[in-house]
């Protein structure tokens, strides 16, 4: 008894969550300026902003940006693409790591499997500076790799970073290119996962390879399948600001110009710094949502919570 | 062990399915080793198409050029500073943010309202112009520590320091405490220690996002000069022309043009990341479910 309340008292008097406080003083004082400051300054949207006025001294105007915005004609065009490119990244992005994955299952030899796996995961950490870089001088119409094949087969060049048509095909090809390798190891953890059993029990009652791949490998990997598909809905404005920023030209502003891009152009180049944020902000906004959206829905389905 | 049926269509499956793996990580490989081989080929055999993955008329030419262009140098030098300042002042942040939020609220009453605090930042930003803006006020323009102390605070390594810090024995720290250690010293002697292999994990991902960062650099860099690696990288990538080349001696020109060279510094850039990548790979399916959060 006495000594309980001896320890107690050494707690409780030694005990002071100063230091906790100060430990976190740093890492508070920088978000609050290089977080929280931003998240203030959004307030821009709202002003004729002028620079050499300052955020007190520019004129507000509302919802006049907004408006603005909305009656150029490029913004609708633009939110389109964003959107086709995301969904078109987001479709294919299951498909084709999932299908490696299973492939890669079937595979016993683990150097081997090992080997794929690394090979595939190497774009993942190269900036899409550099694979920007490597893709403009492949595909280049004049002398790049793809095209002397395509001439060597007898077809004409094709300008495929310039060529509207082309250029998405070329974004989601790439983007796969990229984040291929990361998918296909979530992937095949999930299938890692997988009860053992089960494929013991189908294979007595003489399942082969095909059917136990298809009635218990793909069903087993639902929860995972469907998890990432709605988390990924929350990104669906972020069509890959790095990636295409790299690789467009005017030429292809009508098909690949996305809304990152856009107010990178309004902002930075235009100088328009309110209208630049108020794209921004209607970005955030509707991002949230998707957010919000998807992780309702990633609980409903997948009973999955991040909190 | 289950018994493996082996009958004629699983052979032929599983052979094709070697013979399609091997090709499919070629395919994926081949654009880089097509860079590799350029950077080391003459000239004449680049234009000419001869090159695929093997380099023709071998030389070191677009190397030595590379090597000998003060631009560059300085730009990998401007990398390295932010690398090393990067690295450390973010280390030294997580680990001093984790620690108090890993104990539980009853040790540590406002650790909910810090939570929020940071989480916020993770699901809501400023955009573009307010950000730019913010850190031009705040007088970093053109200076290293704009490449830094912007995103000298990370989120996501605090939740994972937080994380590994909240899976050691409670014990730990009760007995440190009962010796006498404060609570600096406990983090300092006995958490720390601990720690290395998570510290060095985030490290790496610290290290590949300050040597893969470009967009930065180029807003934030005025001069050229002050232009990281990969800032420069894309002025060469988008410009497509070599300004510095009339110093050099012609018997180095002869064999080298902007596709040799510029596929020489892609290479080199890529050297640093592909040394750390194949360490990082079980680290990141452990990061799986914060990973997509983050998105």
């Amino acid at each position: 008894m006495c000594a309980t309340m001896q320890t107690k008292g050494i707690r409780k008097r030694r005990f002071s969550t100063g230091a906790y406080h100060m430990m976190l003083l740093p890492a508070v004082i920088l978000v609050l300026i290089y977080s929280y400051g931003p998240i203030m300054g959004i307030a821009i949207a709202f002003q004729d902003f002028v620079p050499s006025r300052g955020w007190f001294g520019s004129e507000w105007i509302g919802l006049d940006n907004f408006k603005y915005v909305f009656g150029m004609p490029d913004t609708m065009k633009v939110i389109g693409n964003t959107l086709l490119i995301s969904f078109m990244k987001i479709i294919v992005g299951i498909i084709f790591p999932l299908t490696l994955a299973i492939l890669l299952n079937e595979v016993k030899n683990v150097v081997f499997k090992r080997s794929v796996q690394t090979i595939v995961y190497m774009p993942y950490f190269l900036s899409w500076i550099i694979l920007s870089g490597i893709l403009i001088d492949i595909l280049s119409p004049s002398g790049g790799i793809v095209n002397n094949f395509l001439q060597f087969l007898g077809m004409e060049p094709i300008y495929f970073l310039g060529d509207g048509s082309w250029f998405r095909f070329i974004i989601v090809a790439s983007h796969i290119w990229k984040e291929l390798g990361f998918d296909t190891i979530v992937y095949l953890a999930a299938i890692l996962s997988i009860d053992k059993s089960l494929y013991e029990a189908a294979a007595l009652d003489g399942a082969g390879h095909m059917k136990q791949a298809w009635h218990i490998t793909l069903p087993g990997m639902r929860p995972i399948i469907v998890l990432l598909s709605v988390l990924s809905l929350g990104n669906v404005l972020n069509a890959g600001f790095d990636q295409v920023f790299n690789l467009y030209s005017p030429q292809v502003y009508a098909s690949g110009d996305i809304l990152d891009t856009y107010v990178f152009r309004i902002g930075m180049e235009q100088m328009q710094y309110g209208v630049a944020t108020a794209v921004g902000l209607f970005k955030s906004i509707v991002s949230l949502i998707f957010i919000c959206v998807s992780y309702l829905l990633a609980y409903r389905i997948a009973n999955y919570r991040i909190f | 062990m289950m018994i493996e049926r082996r009958t004629p269509s699983r052979v032929l499956f599983l052979y094709a399915n070697y013979i399609f793996l091997t090709l499919f990580s070629l395919t994926c490989l081949f654009p880089i080793l097509h860079m590799a081989a350029m950077s080391l080929s003459s000239n004449s055999a680049v234009t000419a198409g001869w090159v695929t993955i093997w380099p023709v008329g071998f030389n070191l030419d677009s190397y030595k050029y590379i090597f000998g262009n003060h631009i560059f140098l300085q730009t990998v030098l401007v990398s390295f500073e932010r690398l090393f300042l990067g690295v450390s002042i973010s280390l030294i942040l997580t680990v001093l943010a984790a620690y108090p939020l890993s104990k539980s609220n009853l040790k540590f009453r406002s650790r909910t309202i810090y939570s929020w605090y940071f989480v916020v930042t993770m699901i809501f930003n400023g955009g573009l112009i307010p950000t730019f803006m913010v850190v031009k006020e705040t007088g970093l323009m053109d200076s290293i520590w704009a490449l830094v102390i912007p995103s000298a605070v990370n989120v996501f390594n605090i939740v994972l320091m937080l994380n590994f810090f909240r899976t050691q024995p409670i014990e730990l720290e009760e007995s440190a405490q009962m010796d006498g250690a404060g609570v600096w010293r406990t983090l300092w002697s006995i958490y720390l220690p601990i720690s290395k292999p998570s510290l060095a994990t985030i490290a790496l991902f610290t290290i590949i996002f300050h040597w893969n960062s470009w967009f930065d650099g180029m807003i934030y860099m005025n001069s050229p000069s002050n232009y990281p690696l990969q800032t420069y990288l894309r002025t060469v990538i988008v410009a497509r022309d070599l300004t510095n080349m009339n110093g050099s001696d012609l018997s180095v020109i002869a064999n080298i043009s902007n596709r040799t060279v510029l596929a020489a510094q892609l290479f080199v850039s890529m050297l640093p990341v592909l040394c750390i990548y194949p360490f990082l790979q079980k680290y990141f399916v452990k990061g799986l479910v914060l990973g997509s959060v983050k998105g």
